[in-house]
């Protein structure tokens, strides 16, 4: 089963990947080998198969609701290029 | 060429015969020497080290030290160090200092364990080959032109040639135990849950696990132990307590039993690996093992379940990495959609954006169902039908890989051909159990792993099997030639 150019081009927006005109047909031929090898799963019989998200049987663990954090933004915002009073700068959002 | 074990310097430590601070010098100069050739580090902590060493000492003269304190020791660049540069072997991540320790650093630290340096690693943690790596290859210290494996490539030539006695690794698909088998040294990666994934960056989060590069059982047994336990902070952690596995190594064998999958025995297995192993198995057997054999009929089918989940679970994981809080951001982007556009093209590598794509692809809406869900019903098949194995035998075996070391540049246009690598390591990733690769003999000139699997949490098994096979053998011992002389470590 082979991919389009257009579904890549599909699937690079929702990945927020920029892929250019010329590395599209290299994203078509690996991508389209890669889903030949994972299309072998499709003949497996799963009737009755519960679904394995996790390989232990556990369940959420959930933690009272009560603060054991503090806050430290300075700390976590040095690793950031565009900070301004606390707020992270980026460029335009809105037309 | 010295390669000495943990458990070796730990009592020379103790007993006066060199100090910690003697120790850190002699790995941090077979580092600066060797690593021109082998790239295996890709930040090295040479001013902290020294420090850490300094104070270990203080502790050994005050005899108030555990059996890691002194201990120089390499973290994966995938482990958060606090302070120091944490780069997943990824341009995205190139500048990220990490304000806070994993918690497999903090307990090692605890432990006493002298941090040298970050190694080299395939780009979070995608590959099987350590050629990923923005930062470039990580050479095998036993051919320089072939790879170490993947994606723990440095941790393991690191250890391989004798410049730390031990290293971290993490094991999504094999990443810990195909780089042991292709260096020539024991590769350990426990039960999903058993060791915390806090501040290990995620790749594929109900995959990953960390683990040890080692020469020997016996240290992975030392380094469990501290490592090892649960931890509130790690949501998918296991909350089970943590046994003295270096007090239970010595259990005779003789009356248990392994399973040998036959399916581990296909076309695919080179003929040096599969003498190698069936000689391993006549080891066992002397020491009182009855050998059977078993059978995975869809292991074949771990390969493709793998290549679906795990490019799902990065695409998700690897969705935080923006250009806004942290990491690269290109510069004079227009609008925010050029901003993340453009800095995730830039900040990525092929195989990483490979995978992201697919992931994206086997998740969107209308191929959900045929591949994602389909993908986790065979996981549930491949995962019942090892952990059935267990109902008849104490141990799995067989090989860790197909083929030893390959070289460098030989996989690199074909991403199929390289996950095809993981064939024999991938379902114990899927089913979660544990793992060990451990070597056992030469294929020509070059190292093959034997690979032995627990049921979950059977960590001491394990590791009592590869320590008597150790004691029985010295394939473990056989070092590579030595990638930096020794005048030019004085």
């Amino acid at each position: 089963m082979g991919l389009t150019s257009k579904e890549v081009q599909h699937i690079a927006n929702l990945a927020r990947l920029e892929v250019s005109d010329e590395q599209i047909d290299d994203y078509v031929e690996k991508l389209t080998q890669i889903l030949d090898l994972v299309d072998a799963l499709k003949k497996v019989d799963t009737t009755d198969l519960l679904p394995l998200a996790h390989p232990l049987q556990m369940s959420q663990r959930l933690l009272a609701d009560k603060p054991t954090e503090k806050n430290q933004r300075d700390l976590f915002q040095r690793n950031a290029e565009n900070v301004e009073q606390g707020l992270y700068s980026v460029p335009r959002v809105i037309e | 060429m010295e390669r000495l074990t943990v458990a070796r310097l730990s009592a020379g430590l103790r007993n006066g015969e060199f100090s910690s601070e003697e120790l850190t010098r002699e790995s941090l100069a077979r580092i600066e020497a060797a690593n021109p050739r082998l790239n295996a580090f890709i930040t090295v902590t040479g001013e902290e080290a020294l420090v850490a060493a300094r104070a270990a000492d203080q502790k050994l003269a005050r005899g108030n030290a555990g059996p890691l304190t002194g201990i120089p020791l390499a973290h994966k660049d995938i482990f958060c160090t606090a302070g120091t540069l944490t780069t997943c072997g990824s341009r995205m991540l190139a500048n990220f200092v990490s304000p806070y320790d994993a918690t497999v650093v903090s307990k090692l630290a605890d432990a006493g364990i002298v941090l040298v340096g970050k190694t080299n690693m395939d780009e979070f943690a995608m590959g099987s080959s350590n050629e990923t790596s923005y930062f470039g290859p990580v050479r095998n210290p036993w051919d320089l032109e072939r790879s170490p494996g993947g994606s723990s490539g440095g941790s393991a030539a690191a250890v391989a040639a004798g410049l730390v006695p031990a290293a971290t690794g993490t094991d999504t698909g094999g990443s810990i135990r195909q780089p042991a088998a292709f260096t020539g040294i024991t590769g350990f990666k426990p039960t999903y849950g058993r060791v915390s994934r806090y501040g290990m960056v995620a790749f594929a989060s109900s995959l990953d696990q960390a683990g040890t590069l080692t020469i020997t059982a016996e240290d992975a047994a030392l380094l469990m132990e501290a490592m090892a336990g649960f931890d509130t902070r790690d949501s998918t952690s296991a909350d089970q307590a943590v046994p003295a596995y270096g007090s239970m190594l010595d259990e005779p064998l003789a009356g248990k039993t392994i399973g040998v999958p036959r399916e581990f025995f296909d076309d695919g297995l080179d003929s040096g690996c599969e003498q190698a192993i069936r000689d391993a198995l006549d080891v066992f057997s002397d020491l009182g093992v009855k050998i059977i054999e078993l059978t995975l009929p869809h292991l074949a089918l771990s390969v493709p379940a793998y290549y679906i989940i795990a490019p799902a679970e990065c695409s998700s994981n690897l969705s935080r990495y923006d250009g806004i809080r942290f990491g690269y951001r290109h510069p004079d982007a227009c609008d925010i959609d050029e901003l993340y556009t453009r800095t995730r093209q830039e900040g990525f590598g092929a195989e990483v954006k490979r995978r992201i794509m697919t992931g994206t692809y086997v998740l969107s809406a209308g191929y959900y169902d045929a591949y994602y869900l389909q993908a986790q019903k065979v996981r549930r098949l491949i995962s019942d039908e090892l952990k059935r194995c267990f109902e008849q035998v104490d141990i799995v075996a067989g090989p860790t890989t197909p083929t030893p070391a390959f070289g460098l540049g030989e996989k690199t246009d074909d991403p199929v051909q390289m996950y095809l690598n993981d064939i024999y390591t991938i379902a114990v990733n899927l089913a979660g159990t544990p793992g060990v690769s451990i070597p056992c003999g030469f294929s020509g000139k070059l190292p093959v792993g034997l690979q032995l699997i627990g049921p979950h949490f059977g960590e001491a098994t394990l590791l009592n099997f590869a320590h008597r096979y150790q004691q029985q053998t010295d394939w473990h011992t056989r070092t590579p030639p030595p990638v930096f002389t020794k005048e030019a470590s004085q």
